[in-house]
């Protein structure tokens, strides 16, 4: 809980005095990953859709947090000057990015059956996952600078 | 629906990129020999729905020059069925299913709110559930102008198909066949029905209507039994029996699956004079605008068309899974398409005299209306030459002015059936009518070509 009066960034958005990151940043990096390891379960299962419906739900609820912890960040990046630097505004980026990529496939995977995740939707997950993952990685090398010393 | 307005929104610029179903028009796809598009799945499904404004006084549905349309019975609440009798008198089915589809994924309670938008939300009041009833309509005179109207029978589970043979009366839940003792004549039943037999209903009951007939010699009854999803997307196991027609003993309950791949069966009747059962049936949504087109279509007995590995013959579905080539190769392509999504639920042929005779014998379609197409289609009733038994030329419009051209639905056709004078009866459910058209003379009044 060093993390919530930081001397050298300041304090950031918290809830009831402790921060937010922990809450809401790893949601979409745990849904987006998993909806991508779903996918490939219904791929491998040649259709069985209850892992379609799976994904449905873990892009949703991806989505939703991604949409919290995206405004959060904002909140962030505007109060505290010394994260702006690229490694920051890249972090944001990728999670807009997922969020993106990733409501564009929830679309796709509201097709009925197969083509909800064959091709469209199973290359989308695995790019929405790449690309939040690196989010992820870029804003904890943000909050604590190179090196993990968290 | 905010997420469906920004998915409108996102999907506004690749829409623009060029739909390859855009052109066709939907003429090309009706008769005998329709144009099939490959299927076209966009961002998101093509969707256009009318508010319901319902008829404002004078205002009636059109109808060709020689033709008379007036309503019969007004103010009922979401009737789909007309079912009239040799005395004059006319039941009218009043029902809808009540309650949600289990939700599978979070796109289900968006397309369910579609798809109620769609079916005009008739009787959906704020004084409770709607009703599900039989009225019946006394007009012995046959001037189109009930003496008496009264419920038959009440507190129905969503019925929707219902025959008379002799002195039962057989009506069509949902979820089962009821037989009820009745005269012709009688005004109201307070008998209790004996249950012929249990139909698949359950929870999900995605197409809910039981369209119902009997055999020209009354021993057998046959039932549209839809399926329980779009394309198989709540599994096989959730469409046992389903998208099919069914065959029914009514003396001893026995039945068997008569015809099946008929994803949403609906106007069973049998073309006149013949024991040759014909059916309309809405065919499958979400591969675009002009995929697929509804079709009406003479049913084989055991025969297998297409639902849901594919369609129109061998043209594969590439959404349900595991494939099934076996079952593609034994798919038969139906007799006569009507054009894409148009939801075709009503089926009468015209065994009247008072109409011109170019009409004997021919098919009138009521097309409730689409909702998986932004360009509406359907939306009226059609009528279809037949000659020796078989559809000739193109449908012609014979009942419009269901849409008024300002994105407003005033009323949409459902049943339709030809009543012991030659008029036309149409059930209109988000207008809450019954039409009746009858010929006047002094027009053209010819059938299509």
């Amino acid at each position: 809980m060093a993390e919530i009066v930081d001397e050298r960034r300041g304090k950031r958005v918290g809830i009831a005095g402790h921060p937010y990151s922990a809450l809401f940043l790893p949601v979409p990096i745990v849904c987006f990953t998993g909806a991508l390891i779903t996918d490939l379960a219904y791929v491998n299962s040649g259709g069985n859709l209850l892992w379609l419906n799976f994904s449905c739900w873990l892009l949703l609820a991806g989505l939703l947090f991604a949409v919290i912890a995206g405004i959060l960040m904002l909140v962030d990046l505007a109060r505290l000057p010394q994260l702006r630097t690229n490694i920051g505004w890249g972090s944001f980026g990728l999670l807009a990015g997922a969020g993106v990529i990733e409501f564009i496939n929830s679309l796709i995977h509201a097709r009925d059956g197969w083509t909800a995740v064959v091709p469209a939707g199973l290359i989308l997950s695995a790019i929405g996952a790449i690309v939040v993952m690196s989010h992820g990685w870029l804003w904890h090398e943000s909050r604590y600078g190179p090196g993990v010393r968290a | 629906m905010n997420k469906l307005v920004i998915a409108a929104l996102l999907a506004a610029p690749l829409a623009a990129c060029g739909n390859p179903q855009g052109k066709i028009d939907p003429s090309e796809q009706m008769g005998p020999n329709p144009l099939i598009p490959e299927p076209a799945q966009g961002l998101i499904a093509d969707v256009g729905v009318p508010d319901v404004v319902g008829w404002k006084d004078g205002e009636t549905p059109k109808v060709p020059a020689g033709f008379h349309i007036e309503a019969m019975a007004t103010g009922l609440t979401n009737p789909r069925t007309v079912l009239p009798l040799p005395n004059g008198d006319v039941l009218v089915v009043e029902g809808q299913r009540t309650g949600t589809e289990p939700v599978d994924r979070p796109k289900d309670p968006i397309r369910d709110f579609i798809m109620s938008m769609a079916h005009g939300g008739g009787g959906a009041t704020d004084k409770g559930p709607p009703p599900q009833r039989i009225t019946l309509l006394r007009d012995a005179n046959g001037d189109g102008k009930p003496e008496l109207r009264t419920v038959l029978v009440d507190r129905l589970n969503a019925p929707f198909g219902i025959a008379v043979v002799g002195n039962d009366l057989y009506i069509a839940n949902t979820d089962a066949i009821l037989r009820y003792p009745f005269t012709p004549g009688q005004v109201q039943i307070a008998n209790r029905p004996q249950k012929v037999i249990d139909l698949p209903g359950g929870l999900i009951d995605h197409h809910w209507t039981k369209s119902l007939v009997a055999s020209p010699d009354g021993s057998m009854l046959y039932a549209g039994v839809g399926s329980n999803s779009n394309v198989q997307e709540r599994g096989p196991e959730a469409e046992t029996n389903r998208a099919a027609i069914w065959e029914i003993d009514p003396k001893t309950g026995a039945y068997r699956v008569f015809a099946t791949g008929l994803r949403n069966p609906n106007g069973l009747t049998f073309y006149p004079g013949t024991n040759v059962l014909w059916t309309v049936v809405n065919e499958r949504d979400e591969l675009g605008p002009n995929a697929v087109p509804d079709y009406m279509t003479s049913v084989r007995p055991g025969a297998f068309y297409g639902w849901p590995w594919s369609y129109y013959g061998q043209h594969v579905d590439p959404r349900p899974r595991p494939q099934r080539p076996d079952m593609v190769a034994k798919a038969i392509p139906p007799d006569y398409a009507l054009s894409s999504h148009v939801a075709a639920l009503g089926l009468a042929f015209y065994t009247g005299n008072s109409f011109p005779a170019g009409f004997r014998g021919g098919a009138f379609v009521g097309e409730h209306g689409s909702w998986n197409r932004s360009k509406f289609n359907g939306y009226h009733v059609v009528f279809i030459r037949f000659a020796a038994g078989r559809p000739v030329g193109m449908p012609m419009e014979f009942v419009g002015g269901f849409l008024d051209g300002k994105g407003h639905a005033r009323g949409r056709p459902v049943g339709v059936a030809v009543d012991r004078t030659g008029a036309l009866l149409v059930a209109d459910d988000a207008g809450n009518t019954v039409w009746r058209v009858t010929y006047t003379g002094g027009g053209p009044a010819r059938p299509a070509a």
